[in-house]
C-alpha cells in the first residue's frame, strides 16, 4: 500500500549532493513530489525535506540508499502523523478584486492569509498552511482572476525529540574505523 | 630520482597530485594522456622511477586494468584520463567496479575552471555523468584542494564496501601553486563504512545455526574483501555446513574440500541451486542475492530462515528478507560467531549434495569434459587447463559462455585468483583486467579466458601488453558466435540467430602483429600440448582454440524460473 512519506535528510554541504540524492529516486522511477533544502540549526549541516508517495518497503530502501551516500549524515522517514508540516504559497490576483473589496478581504482573513503587496494591476496574497488549505484558498481566489500562483515545497518538523547535536555526537563516534587491505 | 622536499616552498597542483599518490602508497597507474591532464603527465615525468604508468590503448582498458589489479592485490586501482572523451570512456569500467565493489581512484583532467559550463573544448560534466556509478566523486578547482581530495578518495574507495571514486581536477588547479601537505584521511563525519558487529545479533545467528537441521552457507565476494576465508572454513568445519559460492566468491572456500558443494547461479551447479529450496537456515556471507543467484525471488528459499552477514546496511532486506542480519565486517562477525556455534554432523543433509553432484556429473560434466563430439568443447579446454595449472593460476574471464564454463570447470584453489565481471557482465573486461592482474602479481601466471566476441571489444590492449612487456596468457575460446546470446536465441527465440554469428579475423596474425606469439588449435589431439606451451611461455602468448559453434551451457535456470527448477539439459 502506498502512503505519503516525508523524508528528512541531514547532509554535509557539498556541491552535487542533491543530484546524487535525486538520482536515487529517478533511477527507481519514483516521483519526488516536493523537495526543499536549507541549513539546519547546526551550522554547516543541511536538511532536505523530500515528499514521496511510495510503499513502506520502498521508503525503507530509499532511506537505506540515501544514507549510503558518503556526505549524508542521517536520513529519516515519517508518516504525516509524526510531523508538523507547512507549505507557503503566493497568489497574484487581478487588482479588480478590490472592486469586491469586502468579499476579497473576508476570504483573505478567513483563510488566515495576508496581503503582501498591492499595486494598480494586481494584489499578492501570502498563505502558509498545509496542502489542503493552500488549495482551498486557491479555489476561493480564482474567481478574481488568478494571474500567478506559486507554492513552496513542504517543510516539516518531526514530533519525536532528539536534537541534531546529540545525534551528531553519536555519528562522530561511529564513523571511525580502520581500512583493511588483504595481503597475499 | 626526484625527491620532494617537505620544506620546499611550493609545488604545482599537478605535482601535488603525483605526490599524493606516492603518499597513498600507489606504485602503479593505468592511463591515457590528453590536453586537460597534461600538467599531471608532465609532473609524472619526474617521478617515473617511483610510479609505474601503463599506457593503455583506450581509457576503458585503464579502468578494467585497474580493476584486475585491485581484485588480485586488494589495493585500489588508479586511473588517469583526460577530460571529455577520455573521461566518458571510463564510465563502463567505473560502473563495473561499482557493482562489483572494486576500489578504484580515477583522476580526470578537466577544462579551466573559468570555462566550466561553457561547452569548452573537451568539456563534459564527468562528475555529473559518473554520479550514479561512483561511490563518491568530486571536482577540484584549486591546487591546495588536490591533496585533501585525493586522500579522501583513497579512504572512501577502500573502506567499508569498496567502490570506485573519481576526482576531476581542472587544468588551472593543476597549474596552480600550493604548499604540499598530505594528511591521510581516516574518518569522515558523515560516513560510516563499517558498522560495528552487534553481539546480540551474532548470538541470534548462532542460535538459528545451532538449531538447524539443514544449514547452508552461501559465500560471496565479501568474504574475500574482508579476508575472512579462514573464519569461513572454521565455521563450516565446526558445524559441518555445506558451502556454495557466488561467481565473485569463487576461491573463498577450497574447492576440493568435502564441504564445498559448488557454485551458485543461472549456470551454477545443480545441488547448490536446487537445495537452496530445501535448507532450513540459509547463511549468506558477504553476498547480495543478485538475480542471477536467486532466480525467481518469490520462490527463493521461502522455507528457510535467513541469516545475512553484510557490511552494507542497504543490502539487508533489499532482495531477500533477513531473519537475522549481522551488520559489519565478515571476518570480525565470523570470529565472534565461531565460539557460539556448536559442533554438528548433518550427514544426511550433506549426502543430498553428494547425490546431486553425481547426477550433475552423469548428465552434464562427464560429457562436457570428455566429449564424443568431433569438435572441441569449451569445458574440456578449461578442464585440461585446470589440471595443467593445478587450479593455481589467476584466471581472468570475459563475459559469455566461456565465462560460465570457466567458473564451472576451473577450480580456484586460492582466494583472489578469479577475476571476472559479475554484476555488470561487461564484454571487453577480460583482456585489460588480465593486464592489470599481471602488473599486480608479476610472479603469478595470469591467463585471460576470452570469447571471440569480447576479445574484439578491447583487442587493442594487445598494444599495452606489447609496449609494457606484460607476459599475459590469452586463451580465446572461439565458437564464431556471440555464444551466450545465441544460446538464448536457440532456447527462447526459436533459433532465430539474429546477428550473433561472427566473422572473425585471424587472431594469431593479429597477436603476431603486436609481436605476441600465438597458435591456433582445432583438434583434440593437439590441445594438451598447446595449452602447455601457452602456460609455460615466459612471454605473452595467445592460444586460439576453435570450439563447437553451437554448444549450450548447462545446467541452467531460465528467466523467471525458481532455483529448484534448474534444468540439466
Ligand atoms: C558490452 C556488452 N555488450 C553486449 C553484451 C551482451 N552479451 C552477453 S554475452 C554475449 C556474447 C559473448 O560472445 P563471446 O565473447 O564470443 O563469448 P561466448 O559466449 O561465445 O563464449 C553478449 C553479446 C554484454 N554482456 N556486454
Ligand atoms: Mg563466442
Amino acid at each position: 500500500m502506498e502512503n505519503t512519506y516525508t523524508l528528512s535528510v541531514f547532509t554535509e554541504d557539498k556541491i552535487g549532493l542533491l543530484n546524487r540524492i535525486t538520482i536515487i529516486f529517478t533511477r527507481r522511477h519514483i516521483n519526488i513530489e516536493s523537495i526543499t533544502a536549507s541549513e539546519s540549526e547546526v551550522k554547516g549541516i543541511y536538511r532536505y525535506t523530500i515528499v514521496v508517495t511510495v510503499s513502506q518497503e520502498q521508503v525503507e530502501k530509499l532511506v537505506g540508499q540515501i544514507e549510503k551516500q558518503v556526505e549524508v549524515l542521517k536520513a529519516f522517514y515519517h508518516i504525516n502523523n509524526d510531523i508538523l508540516s507547512r507549505e507557503m504559497a503566493l497568489y497574484k490576483v487581478s487588482a479588480d478584486a478590490l472592486k469586491e473589496n469586502e468579499l476579497f478581504t473576508r476570504i483573505v482573513n478567513e483563510n488566515h492569509a495576508k496581503i503582501l503587496s498591492i499595486s494598480p494591476e494586481y494584489i499578492v496574497v501570502e498563505k502558509t498552511g498545509d496542502e489542503r488549505e493552500i488549495k482551498h484558498l486557491f479555489n476561493d481566489l480564482e474567481k478574481f482572476g488568478m494571474l500567478e500562483f506559486v507554492r513552496s515545497g513542504r517543510v516539516a518538523i518531526t514530533k519525536p525529540m532528539k536534537t541534531l547535536n546529540t545525534f551528531l555526537k553519536e555519528v562522530e563516534n561511529n564513523s571511525k574505523t580502520t581500512v583493511k587491505h588483504f595481503n597475499n | 630520482m626526484k625527491k620532494h622536499n617537505k620544506y620546499q616552498t611550493e609545488v604545482t597542483g599537478a605535482e601535488a597530485a603525483i605526490l599524493s599518490l606516492l603518499d597513498a602508497q600507489v606504485t602503479d597507474v593505468f592511463g591515457y594522456p590528453g590536453g586537460a591532464i597534461m600538467p599531471v603527465y608532465d609532473a609524472l615525468y619526474d617521478y617515473m622511477d617511483q610510479l609505474n604508468h601503463y599506457l593503455v590503448r583506450h581509457e576503458q582498458g585503464a579502468t578494467h586494468a585497474a580493476q584486475g589489479y585491485s581484485r588480485v592485490s586488494g589495493k585500489p586501482g588508479v586511473v588517469f584520463a583526460t577530460s571529455g572523451p577520455g573521461a566518458t570512456n571510463l564510465i563502463t569500467g567505473i560502473a563495473d567496479a561499482q557493482i562489483d565493489s572494486t576500489p578504484l581512484v580515477c583522476i580526470t583532467g578537466q577544462v579551466h575552471s573559468h570555462l566550466l559550463g561553457t561547452d569548452a573544448f573537451q568539456e563534459t560534466d564527468v562528475v555529473g555523468i559518473s554520479m550514479p556509478v561512483t561511490k563518491w566523486n568530486i571536482q577540484v578547482t584549486k591546487a591546495e584542494d588536490i591533496a585533501p581530495a585525493i586522500a579522501k578518495a583513497f579512504y572512501i574507495a577502500t573502506s567499508g564496501r569498496p567502490g570506485p571514486v573519481l576526482v576531476d581536477i581542472t587544468k588551472d588547479a593543476q597549474f596552480g601553486k600550493t604548499k604540499y601537505v598530505y594528511e591521510k584521511c581516516e574518518s569522515i563525519r558523515s560516513y560510516f563504512p563499517c558498522p560495528k558487529v552487534n553481539e546480540e545479533e551474532v548470538s541470534k545467528a548462532a542460535e538459528l545455526i545451532n538449531n538447524a537441521q539443514r544449514p547452508y552457507i552461501l559465500c560471496g565476494h565479501g568474504v574475500l574483501l574482508s579476508g575472512a576465508e579462514k573464519q569461513l572454513l572454521d565455521l563450516a568445519e565446526k558445524a559441518n555446513i555445506p558451502v556454495a559460492s557466488t561467481l565473485l566468491g569463487l576461491g573463498a572456500f577450497p574447492p576440493t574440500h568435502e564441504l564445498y558443494v559448488g557454485y551458485l547461479g543461472m549456470h551454477g551447479n545443480y545441488g547448490p541451486n536446487l537445495l537452496t529450496n530445501e535448507c532450513d537456515v540459509l547463511i549468506a556471507i558477504g553476498m547480495r542475492f543478485d538475480d542471477r543467484v536467486t532466480g525467481n525471488v518469490s520462490k527463493y528459499a521461502k522455507q528457510a530462515k535467513v541469516v545475512h552477514f553484510e557490511i552494507d546496511p542497504s543490502e539487508v532486506n533489499k532482495i531477500i528478507h533477513a531473519d537475522v542480519a549481522v551488520l559489519g565486517d565478515a571476518k570480525e562477525a565470523l570470529e565472534l560467531l565461531l565460539p557460539k556455534v556448536k559442533s554438528q554432523k548433518h550427514t544426511a543433509w550433506l549426502q543430498k549434495f553428494t547425490d546431486c553432484t553425481k547426477v550433475e556429473f552423469e548428465k552434464v560434466v562427464k560429457n562436457a569434459v570428455n566429449p564424443a563430439t568431433e569438435k572441441l568443447r569449451m569445458a574440456e579446454v578449461i578442464h585440461q587447463f585446470h589440471q595443467l595449472s593445478d587450479g593455481n593460476a589467476i584466471v581472468v574471464t570475459d563475459v559469455g559462455q566461456h565465462q560460465m564454463i570457466t567458473s564451472r570447470y576451473y577450480k580456484f584453489n586460492q582466494p583472489n585468483h578469479n577475476v571476472t565481471s559479475g554484476g555488470l557482465g561487461t564484454m571487453g573486461f577480460g583482456l585489460p583486467a588480465a593486464v592489470g592482474a599481471k602488473v599486480a602479481q608479476p610472479n603469478k601466471e595470469v591467463v585471460a579466458v576470452l570469447g571471440d566476441g569480447g576479445f574484439q571489444m578491447t583487442i587493442q590492449e594487445l598494444g599495452t601488453i606489447m609496449q609494457s612487456n606484460i607476459p599475459v596468457k590469452i586463451l580465446v575460446l572461439n565458437n564464431n558466435f556471440l555464444g551466450m546470446v545465441r544460446q538464448w536465441q536457440q532456447l527462447f527465440f526459436d533459433r532465430r540467430y539474429s546477428f550473433t554469428e561472427m566473422k572473425n579475423p585471424n587472431f594469431v596474425a593479429i597477436a603476431n602483429g603486436y609481436n605476441i606469439k600465438g597458435k591456433k588449435v582445432t583438434e583434440r589431439k593437439n590441445l594438451k600440448e598447446a595449452l602447455k606451451e601457452m602456460y609455460e611461455s615466459k612471454e605473452a602468448y595467445l592460444l586460439e582454440v576453435v570450439v563447437e559453434n553451437e554448444e549450450n551451457v548447462f545446467p541452467m535456470i531460465t528467466t523467471g524460473a525458481s532455483v529448484s527448477e534448474i534444468i540439466l539439459e
